[in-house]
């Protein structure tokens, strides 16, 4: 006991221990690097290793020069290649959260609703797909949309076409990859949502004379609303800057945000314009993530 | 509702003076920012007691036991346990033990480790654990269900072994939160019982919280009854039924009736209440201490009211008519509702002794009386 | 609890676990065909396990693979343990100082696309060569480090969320009988919460054998992971050795779902069927 005073004392407690390894880990690894992303994306490109120059040179004996360039920035506002593939991006990361609703709401609808044994089942039939790797499951789309893939082989031979579909490298193959793949980070948060619901209330609307869809309007859809705007925001965040589905199904024109960054950092070897992107991109997240925290914290608020 | 034979042959250690409190509660407070939880309590408990705190949820007992036991720090005051200051010492450290209302067995060990845990904790030797465990199992009767996990025991069988970890550590001081609560009502009389024995047995002081007071009535040596963070008032069982020192502890106690009144004769041997209400003087053969012209509160107990249908003899004193409003039958007794003529309706107890033809029943005029002795003024 | 069963709600289940299963199961199937163009059924030669010898074979892919394991192993252990600290921290302290900041940096990896958390972890490591000489060029150290950083958020939010529905009375309990506080976690809490710390324990194993981007960014030469060498075939189109590479992966994970979940529900039924 004493010498846990004597640790007190000078500001070392039990609790700050266990929060400090995480805490520290976190600030360097996770904070710390977008505070030097922040710095790249002002220095000058520079044909060394690292290709940038540094921010702080030393001029003469003994002082000091910040260079803070703002062409970079300037760059990425001048050329509508980028304006157009944050804008696109939005778009298409949008359009595919709302497929995901429309296909998983009455999916999450359905299993919160099932019998206990069937609903584990259910549940399992959900999470599996997101065991697999994304990036095979993806893949598994240039498999059947491509022009001798199985979804124009199994058409053509059924007499419904005569010339093969272009699916594949067209912004319909975005679609369907993002939706398919983020569909279960929407039906998970909304199931759980949908779950603690007391269906008593929809019976005692009945009571009172509304009809099932009138039920549901009213009663499930408002009350599902955290489940909706949680699942929406883990599908809408990273599908903005989502990557690996563009470069493989999207085609060398589906202009999105991720894969101009990836272009900008690998093939033009371009760090700092790349981490002009990363900050403009994060700049307009942001306020994503924090509706998604303050979500969050009002569903676990209500719950106690 | 009487203790165990053996603590009423003890002495009274609460009234003699010279007699050194075992647990002593130096003006605890304990505030949660702006809220009281318990407001500047004081309380002396004696050794081999049990002694239980009563009152409604909110009222802070959990909070004043938990205080006890380590789990919270006063916001001021200070804990004295067998003449040591406890007041920041944490749990681990105090020879305190406490049975939780939830039991908290722990789930992933059997019944044998659940009750050994203790005894590790302070490096007994292998053999002296084992010999302990073993006659603790069999004090509470649970030796065979020992390589059992909580999981496989009924409710009963959990509160047994929860009961046999906490007495284990020989602790000078057990707490006990709600310990019959969970159970039900023919398991709970039996265990009240078997807890009072064990108890007697072992010798270890006892601090029971409870909301329940018939569980307080028969547990107790003395009750400390407790409303919004304070201790209203603190005594045995009788002295708390018979001299509630307030109305809140008249009426939170069993079922009484109040009259209102104010004091028309004040004297040392007798007080004479007026009570418009009552439709009829009190006479009460003691005298009080109350201001002159004050309002007070007669309080009567159901069961010490005389029902009649042919007058009592007596004096115009402590006698009412009335009108049977409304029976209860309970099988050993009756509840009667009687309304008077201004309107009160007065609450009767009557065994039911014999079978009469001349029962009273509904609407029947009767006569209400009581004895002088019966009345417990209160006058807040 | 009635199931009402909607047609409707019945037809949009049904279509939705085609949608999600159909891609998975064609893949299987093509697995076995002999034909290089995957999806061009050869009836003659099909079906067959050619692809299958030809995978365990290509040392590229086992090689790759080796050091996904690598990674992810480590990767896993690590994680759990800052998870665990953070979400116990989280649930169990109310109150210290950074609570608020701790909580911001353990929920923002989950949302925040990989390209940023890539790029900038890469940056880091570039500016800390150049500052201290570690780490000295990016490989097995970088990525791991990098996984670890974004796989600990999900093990918090597991942790955090099994001991929110913790008894904390057992807690109090062990230190009521004489137990310290760290004794306390490790004797009482941590047995009881291990399934959650298995589950974040696989889920960061699995988060890691899967990234893409994240490893692309922190890895170097010579330390490529299964991920990458399959991104890197198939931006060229369809390969069969990557049908069977899909085949393993999932039927893997099948076997481990169901036996994990047959042998929790055997264990629930247990437990229930006592008195």
């Amino acid at each position: 006991m004493r010498r846990a005073l004597q640790l007190q004392r000078i500001g070392i407690t039990g609790r700050g221990l266990v929060v400090a390894l995480p805490y520290l880990w976190l600030m360097l690894f996770f904070v710390a690097p977008f505070i030097i992303v922040l710095k790249i994306s002002f220095s000058d490109i520079d044909l060394a290793i690292p290709p940038y120059k540094p921010l702080l040179e030393w001029v003469g004996k003994n002082s000091l020069a910040i260079k803070v360039n703002f062409n970079n920035y300037a760059f990425l506002f001048t050329d509508s290649l980028y304006l157009r593939a944050f804008g696109n991006s939005i778009k298409v990361a949008f359009i595919s959260t709302l497929w995901c609703l429309v296909i998983g709401y009455p999916m999450a609808y359905g299993i919160a609703r099932a019998r206990a044994a069937t609903r584990n089942v259910l549940l399992l039939l959900v999470i599996l797909p997101f065991w697999t790797s994304l990036l095979l499951r993806v893949y598994a789309w240039i498999g059947l949309l491509k022009a001798n893939g199985v979804i124009n082989n199994v058409l053509m031979s059924l007499g419904f076409i005569h010339e093969p579909l272009t699916m594949l490298y067209t912004p319909f193959a975005m679609y369907i990859g993002i939706v398919y793949s983020y569909l279960p980070f929407l039906i998970l948060p909304l199931y759980a949502n949908l779950e603690k619901m007391d269906w008593q209330l929809l019976e005692a609307a009945e009571d009172l004379g509304c009809r099932p869809w009138q039920a549901f309007y009213k009663i499930t859809l408002p009350l599902s609303r955290n489940g909706i705007l949680a699942g929406s925001m883990l599908v809408f965040i990273p599908a903005v800057g989502e990557f690996v589905i563009p470069a493989l199904l999207g085609g060398p024109n589906a202009l999105m945000i991720g894969r101009v960054l990836w272009d900008e950092f690998f093939s033009n070897r371009a760090w700092p314009v790349a981490s002009a992107v990363a900050i403009l991109l994060l700049i307009l997240l942001v306020p994503f993530m924090m509706w998604y925290q303050s979500v969050q914290a009002r569903e676990t608020a209500g719950a106690r | 509702m009487t203790t165990s034979t053996g603590a009423a042959a003890k002495a009274q250690p609460w009234n003699d003076p010279n007699a050194r409190p075992y647990v002593e509660v130096e003006h605890i407070t304990k505030s949660f920012g702006d809220f009281k939880a318990v407001n500047d309590v004081s309380l002396k408990i004696y050794k081999g007691e049990i002694f239980c705190l009563l009152g409604a949820s909110g009222c802070g007992k959990t909070t004043l036991l938990r205080m006890l036991g380590g789990f919270e720090t006063p916001s001021s005051g200070r804990i004295f346990i067998d003449g040591e200051d406890m007041t920041g010492v944490p749990p681990y450290e105090r020879p305190v033990n406490m049975m939780f209302q939830s039991y908290a067995l722990f789930p992933h060990m059997n019944v044998e480790q659940n009750v050994a845990f203790g005894l590790k904790q302070d490096r007994l030797p292998r053999p002296e654990i084992q010999q302990r465990v073993a006659t603790m199992l069999d004090l509470v009767k649970m030796s065979e269900y020992a390589k059992r996990k909580p999981h496989q025991l009924s409710g009963g069988q959990r509160q047994r072994v929860a009961l046999a970890r906490s007495l284990v550590k020989r602790p000078k001081l057990l707490l006990l939160d709600e310990p019959l609560g969970a159970l039900d009502k023919k398991l709970r009389e039996h265990t009240q019982f078997e807890l009072i024995s064990l108890q007697d047995k072992l010798g270890v002081t006892f601090v029971v919280v409870t909301h329940d007071q018939e569980e307080a009535m028969t547990l107790a040596s003395r009750i400390g009854v407790m409303n919004h963070g304070e201790i209203v008032q603190a005594g045995t069982p009788s002295e708390i039924y018979e001299f509630p020192s307030s109305k809140f502890v008249a009426d939170f106690i069993g079922s009484v009736n109040m009259f209102e009144g104010k004091l028309i004769e004040d004297e040392p041997q007798y007080v004479r209440i007026g009570s418009p209400e009552l439709g009829a003087t009190i006479y009460v053969s003691h005298g009080i201490s109350a201001p002159p012209e004050a309002v007070v509160w007669a309080a009567v107990r159901p069961e010490k009211i005389f029902m009649s249908t042919a007058a009592p003899v007596g004096g115009p004193d402590n006698v009412v008519r009335g009108a049977v409003q409304d029976i209860a039958y309970l099988g050993d007794l009756s509840i009667y509702l009687v309304r008077l003529p201004t309107g009160k309706i007065v609450r009767v107890t009557q065994p039911n002794t014999s079978r009469h033809a001349d029962a009273i029943s509904w609407d029947q005029q009767v006569y209400l009386s009581w004895d002088a002795t019966s009345p417990v003024v209160v006058t807040r | 609890m009635n199931y009402r069963s909607s047609y409707f709600i019945l037809t949009c289940l049904g279509l939705g676990f085609a949608f999600l299963y159909i891609p998975i199961l064609s893949m299987v199937v093509f697995s076995f065909n002999a034909s290089k163009l995957v999806t061009v059924w050869d009836g003659a030669h099909s079906p067959t396990l050619k692809w299958y010898i030809a995978l365990l074979q290509n040392e590229e892919i086992l090689d790759a693979a080796w050091i996904s394991v690598k990674v992810a192993l480590i990767n896993a252990s690590g994680a759990v343990i800052l998870g665990t600290l953070a979400g116990f921290g989280l649930a169990r302290f109310r109150q210290f100082r950074g609570r608020f900041t701790l909580n911001a940096m353990t929920t923002a990896p989950l949302v925040m696309p990989e390209v940023i958390t890539g790029l900038s972890l890469l940056l880091l490591f570039v500016a800390l060569e150049q500052l201290i000489g570690w780490p000295a060029g990016r490989g097995i150290t970088t990525m791991t480090i990098a996984h670890m950083t974004f796989s600990m958020a999900y093990v918090t939010v597991i942790i955090n969320s099994r001991l929110a529905t913790f008894d904390t009375a057992l807690e109090e309990a062990a230190m009521d009988l004489g137990a310290h506080p760290l004794k306390v976690f490790f004797v009482i809490t941590l047995p009881i919460i291990f399934p959650a710390i298995l589950s974040g324990w696989l889920l960061a194993f699995t988060l890691s054998w899967d990234d893409l981007v994240i490893s692309s960014f922190t890895s170097g030469p010579g330390s490529s992971t299964l991920p990458m060498v399959v991104f890197s075939k198939v931006r060229l189109g369809v390969s069969p050795e990557i049908n069977v590479l899909a085949t393993i992966t999932i039927s893997v994970v099948t076997t481990m779902i169901v036996a994990v979940s047959v042998w929790m529900a055997r264990k629930a039924r247990l437990e229930r069927a006592v008195p």
